[in-house]
């Protein structure tokens, strides 16, 4: 069966590269792609919405439709984790362990016994895994809030270099994420509720797909950005470059809000008690 | 271009992914899969689509690497090989 298996996939892949053969070459001005309709952008982008970063203005401007279903796909994504992983019932806790800070001593509550209340003394930690380490936990401290403000620049520069809603929301992401590692998975959904989470995933698109919807009502087609100028006092040029910028704000919170909520739910197989 | 880099590039994904197919131990593949995202980042920014490479590199290298220890620390060992 196996052998079958690679027969089938060698074949497979030798039609593939022979096939490809047929492929124009590398950067081919002839090549259908850069033939059809990318001379139109490479010669518009800038003109039409005063962004140099043509790749933002198409994501984000003439295929703003593919980018807002993107999004939508990244909403569902953190949705269907959710629906999966996630236990809401909650359970009595079969042993918890404590650390007794003043002492440095662990202490092990079986099932039944009297939990101490979170306080300065007590620290519950994790049963599995036992991070206690001054190194790992103020680096991450300090290196936080630099991840964070780097995030901000990627989203807000995505006009003028690489970067932009996506990348910029995955980063902030991974910056809780961090924060997450460092620390427990406790502390961090203290600070970052789930509710939070799943507020801010409906609040990107919502922003989103409301900047379309706004366009709509100013009497012009859906994310024609250009509509909005005499909301924001500018020209139609830039406010398309406005427009996608307020997109670009809604990608990134929905993008963010979802890396976090996919982590909470499968470092701590849906419980968000006890996690990496 | 240089050919050379491309090369290179090219034969470490190929080996990366291969590595993350058949390597036994979860944590090592998914630490391969992550060097296999870097790996293609490395060939989108040489190819020169600066965009896709800044995503495969906050997306594919860093957060869904994550995302995988994460689910490998929630599985057990069943065999012994």
């Amino acid at each position: 069966m196996k052998s079958i298996a690679l027969t089938v996939v060698l074949i497979l892949g030798c039609l593939l590269v022979y096939v490809a053969q047929e492929f124009p070459g590398f950067g081919d001005p002839g090549a259908p792609a850069n033939v059809h309709v990318s001379p139109f952008y490479i010669e518009n982008a800038m003109r039409d919405t005063a962004v140099p970063n043509m790749v933002t203005a198409i994501l984000a401007d003439y295929r703003g439709f593919d980018t807002l279903f993107e999004t939508s796909v990244i909403f569902t994504a953190g949705l269907a984790c959710f629906f999966l992983l996630r236990v809401i019932r909650r359970r009595a806790p079969e042993s918890r362990l404590y650390r007794h800070i003043p002492t440095d001593l662990t202490i092990r509550i079986e099932k039944g016994g009297r939990l101490p209340a979170s306080s300065a003394e007590f620290q519950r930690i994790d049963s599995v895994w036992v991070p206690y380490d001054l190194i790992i936990h103020m680096t991450g401290r300090l290196i936080v809030p630099f991840i964070q403000l780097f995030a901000l620049y990627v989203i807000a520069h995505g006009h003028y270099s690489p970067g932009g809603g996506f990348q910029g929301g995955v980063i902030l992401g991974a910056a809780v994420i961090l924060f997450a590692l460092c620390n427990n998975l406790r502390m961090t959904v203290r600070r970052f509720s789930e509710r939070t989470n799943a507020l801010l995933c409906s609040l990107g698109v919502i922003i989103y797909a409301g900047t379309g919807v706004m366009c709509m009502l100013l009497g012009s087609n859906f994310l024609d950005y250009g509509a909005l100028a005499g909301l924001l006092g500018v020209d139609r040029i830039m406010a398309r470059s406005h427009g996608i910028m307020m997109v670009e704000i809604g990608v990134a919170i929905a993008v963010n809000a979802v890396m976090v909520w996919i982590y909470y739910n499968l470092s701590s197989v849906g419980r968000q008690d006890e996690g990496l | 271009m240089f050919w050379q880099i491309d090369l290179l590039i090219s034969t470490l994904v190929i080996i990366c992914g291969i590595g993350a197919l058949t390597v036994k131990d979860l944590l090592g593949a998914g630490i391969l899969f992550g060097a296999y995202s870097f790996m293609m980042c490395l060939l989108w920014a040489v190819m020169g689509a600066v965009d896709v490479a800044f995503t495969e590199a906050s997306v594919g290298a860093g957060v869904s690497t994550v995302f995988f220890i994460a689910a490998v620390f929630r599985t057990s060992r069943e065999t012994k090989d």
